[in-house]
């Protein structure tokens, strides 16, 4: 290759720890994303062979609190969170809005740095022993009751929801000030929709969670009872402020991987996405109606009635604009071009998973049903699907779909399909079988379980098998692509978006001439009408 | 040598700032039963909008910033709002 | 500037969501508690940040290269009166701990009222710790500015200038919702 690129500028480490450039930030992140991942990840795998029997064989059951905890909090806050807008985004929402840069690189890469130094406190905690309150950190167990390192894995969290804070700050200024000239709001990718109403949440919901966690460790430290019903404290109080950023969080996680799925199926299908203005309209609905919702993880927990009757009705509308959604991806599949390439396999599994997920919301949302289900598996299963299903899913489809921009290599195809079915296949044996065990009453949480449970619980023990190794599947030929692969042309996709014009992977400074954006974005008829003339 | 004076509108700010925070701490020592809890709220949200609107320029300001500033009161609404719905109604 | 503002809306947020919660729970304690309080430091404390908002906005307003002196010492000033203001609340603190008001290290209330009392000294020092720690920051960025501006002002400084003197503001208006709530209340019965 003769022209330089962002990979090929410079090699030292300095060049890499001390990058300014967000594509190389967008690598950082993905490395540490990789790494969080495996260890959440082995905390599951841990926890799924313990439950393959119905007795303890593997672990005791304090050893067993301690590994779900440690695989909420890093998957929740190390992977989930951050995933796809912090490697992803970081990486395409410059080249999207035809821009140098995001608004603050130097803000960027002081977010990695508080990112990282979150998950060290984090992982510090985790290795010295552990926690054992679950990712929720539900007090007064938390303050009153746990010896465990409670107060350093809070610390690694609030950490790194600075880190988030900041990333979000940078989005929304980059998205307002630095589109390219003609680039106007209704013709942005709905990738950056998705991303703006996340990193609106971002910024409104993460700072609660910080006061909430300095609150519950300051009771912790200095032992009174901000939270202690002994001397008039409420717990609730606890719940609510952490639930007001937890549960914006969950539509932190989901948003994102809405978006990458916008441009997966409209690009796979080879036509503009159904109902533009409705899909981007409907990322903003969700993130300000999924604020007025959290009090449906309270419904047992002592809150008024009027309060859960409140949130529960605010819980259905909330489903409103993730169906529309739904809808309108489907719309756009209808009629056509449809190409099974392993990002558009990745989306639809997306479009399923998430449907049983959020339809299992519902299920949830009403006061009667929830008080059977609360705190069993079918809560596990619903959330997973949505979480796992959906965000991990996207994730993977835009990893696919960007591959070829961020490496500038073509990774086996072969392969690459034969994870997607995998992990298809694998996730839905690992959860459906949660439903059925979470509908008959098994609560989640005890690494014990009577045994007529068992039957359920081995098939999605197996299916956590297969999902394991899937998982790792891209590990191989995405790493062995990235420095084997075939050169990767500038658009493989055909795609008319901003980022596929510049050449793969792009020069440091994303493009060599200012572009002008002149018509909306999915224009595929066009692109797909211009290429026989091309040819 | 004018240019360094002070525009009036920020001295008449000030002092009526200074002014309201004599008036909040004197009504305070008024007996007004749950009264005074609301005027000290409300002498309180008086004194925020002058400091918003003057001293930070928020009259000046275009409707983006107008929309950000406005989306910070109205997300702290929903959290107190909804926060406060749950001990209210308790039975 | 304002996106981040708003991050900072809601941390205060949370802190006074918990404030109305217990005050709705404790009326008598938190005004007991509340009448425990330093009024005088309070409302002085009031007026110094007050004051020190209306220089800033000051020199925000009259910035130029030909005032750049006396913008200077309009920053010092403010940052100085920023200084009083924790020296003030430094020696509320110490009185309080005289009085045996601090929960966690050394808290003695008797009476029917201790919880609701306790739990009112638990929010004010939190909320005021957090509010010093936002001051002292403040602090930092108006030296640094007022150093900036002395060699070299250009209009990147002057946007620097709107933001910190922004953040001033807010941590001012931060306060007068403090005030109102922490030491307000109880004062007439």
């Amino acid at each position: 290759m003769s022209e330089t690129n962002y990979l090929t500028t410079d090699y030292t480490l300095r060049s890499w720890f001390l990058t300014t450039d967000h594509k190389r930030i967008a690598i950082l992140y993905f490395a540490s994303l990789i790494f969080f991942f495996f260890i959440g990840g082995a905390a599951a795998t841990a926890m799924r062979i313990e439950l393959a029997t119905p007795q303890a064989d593997l672990v005791s059951s304090d050893a067993y609190n301690r590994l779900f905890t440690m695989h909420g909090i890093i998957m929740v806050w190390f992977f989930l969170i951050p995933s796809i807008p912090n490697t992803l985004g970081n990486f395409i929402v410059p080249l999207m809005i035809g821009a140098r840069d995001l608004a603050f690189p130097r803000l960027n890469l002081m977010s990695w740095y508080i990112f990282m130094l979150g998950g060290s406190t984090t992982l510090f905690a985790i290795f010295a022993g552990g926690i054992d309150t679950g990712w929720t950190f539900y007090t007064p167990f938390s303050t009153l009751y746990s010896n465990s390192y409670v107060i350093v894995a809070a610390a690694g969290v609030f950490i790194a929801g600075f880190s988030s804070i900041l990333t979000g700050l940078n989005f929304i200024v980059t998205i307002h000030r630095l589109r390219a000239p003609g680039l106007t709001w209704y013709r942005l990718p709905l990738f950056l929709w998705s991303l703006y109403a996340t990193s609106v949440i971002l910024v409104l919901a993460t700072p609660v969670l910080a006061i909430t966690l300095l609150l519950m460790a300051t009771e912790r430290f200095f032992g009174v009872g901000i939270f202690d019903p002994r001397i008039g404290g409420d717990p609730l109080l606890f719940q609510h402020l952490f639930w007001f950023y937890s549960h914006p969080a969950v539509y932190i996680m989901i948003l994102p991987g809405m978006g990458v799925i916008n441009e997966l199926v409209s690009c796979f299908s080879r036509k503009q996405v159904f109902g533009y203005k409705f899909v981007a309209w409907c990322s903003l609905a969700i993130a300000a109606v999924g604020f007025l919702v959290w009090g449906h993880h309270m419904f047992v927990s002592g809150q008024s009635l009027v309060a859960s009757l409140v949130f529960s009705f605010m819980s259905f509308i909330v489903a409103v604009p993730s169906a529309i959604k739904v809808f309108n991806w489907t719309a756009t599949l209808h009629k056509g071009s449809i190409h099974f390439d392993a990002p558009m396999l990745y989306a639809l599994a997306f479009i399923g998973l998430f449907t049983i997920g959020g339809l299992t919301g519902l299920f949830l949302a009403c006061l009667a049903f929830d008080v059977h289900a609360t705190d069993t598996y079918f809560v596990v299963a619903h959330f997973h699907y949505i979480m796992v299903g959906g965000m991990v899913t996207a994730y993977f489809g835009g990893l696919h779909y960007w591959w070829p921009k961020i490496t500038g290599r073509l990774y086996s195809e072969y392969w690459a399909r034969t994870a997607a079915v995998l992990i298809f296949f694998g996730f839905n044996l690992t959860f459906f079988p949660q439903f059925i065990l979470g509908a008959e009453g098994m609560p989640r949480r005890y690494h014990v379980y009577p045994p007529e449970f068992q039957v359920w619980n081995v098939l999605s023990s197996g299916g956590a098998a297969i999902l394991a190794v899937a998982y790792l599947m891209p590990l191989f030929y995405l790493g062995y692509s990235a420095f084997f692969g075939k050169r990767a042309p500038a658009n493989p996709w055909d795609a008319p978006g901003l980022e596929w014009q510049t050449s793969s992977p792009p020069p440091e400074f994303n493009f060599t001439t200012q572009p002008l954006v002149t018509r909306a974005p999915y224009q595929y008829n066009e692109a797909f009408e211009a290429k026989p003339q091309n040819a | 040598m004018t240019d360094w004076r002070p525009p009036l509108v920020l001295v008449g700010a000030w002092l009526g700032l200074l002014a309201l925070l004599a008036l909040t701490v004197t009504l305070a020592y008024v007996p007004l039963g749950a009264g005074n809890a609301v005027v000290s709220l409300a002498i309180g949200t008086i004194k925020a909008a002058l400091v918003a609107a003057i001293f930070m320029e928020l009259r000046h300001r275009g409707g983006l910033t107008l929309v950000f500033a406005g989306a910070g009161l109205f997300w702290l609404g929903i959290l107190l709002w909804l926060g406060s719905m749950d001990f209210l109604t308790r039975t | 500037m304002w996106v981040f503002i708003a991050t900072e809306v809601l941390l205060f947020g949370g802190l006074i969501l918990a404030y109305f919660v217990y005050r709705h729970a404790f009326p008598q304690g938190f005004a007991e508690g509340s009448r425990h309080t330093e009024i005088v430091i309070g409302t002085a404390n009031t007026a110094v940040l007050l004051t020190s908002s209306f220089l800033v906005a000051w020199a925000v307003e009259i910035f130029s290269p030909a005032t750049t002196r006396i913008v200077t010492w309009l920053l010092v000033g403010a940052a100085c009166l920023g200084l009083v203001f924790i020296a003030l609340k430094g020696i509320e603190y110490s009185r309080e701990y005289d009085e045996h008001l601090v929960p966690g290290i050394d808290f003695q209330f008797a009476g029917p009222l201790a919880n609701g009392v306790q739990l009112f000294f638990i929010f004010y020092f939190i909320a005021t710790a957090i509010h010093a720690l936002h001051m002292l920051i403040g602090i930092c960025l108006l030296v640094t500015l007022a150093t900036i501006c002395r060699r070299a002002p250009t209009t990147r400084h002057h946007t620097a200038l709107h933001s910190a003197a922004l953040y001033w503001h807010f941590v001012d208006v931060v306060w007068i919702f403090l005030f109102a709530l922490i030491y307000l209340p109880g004062r007439s019965s």
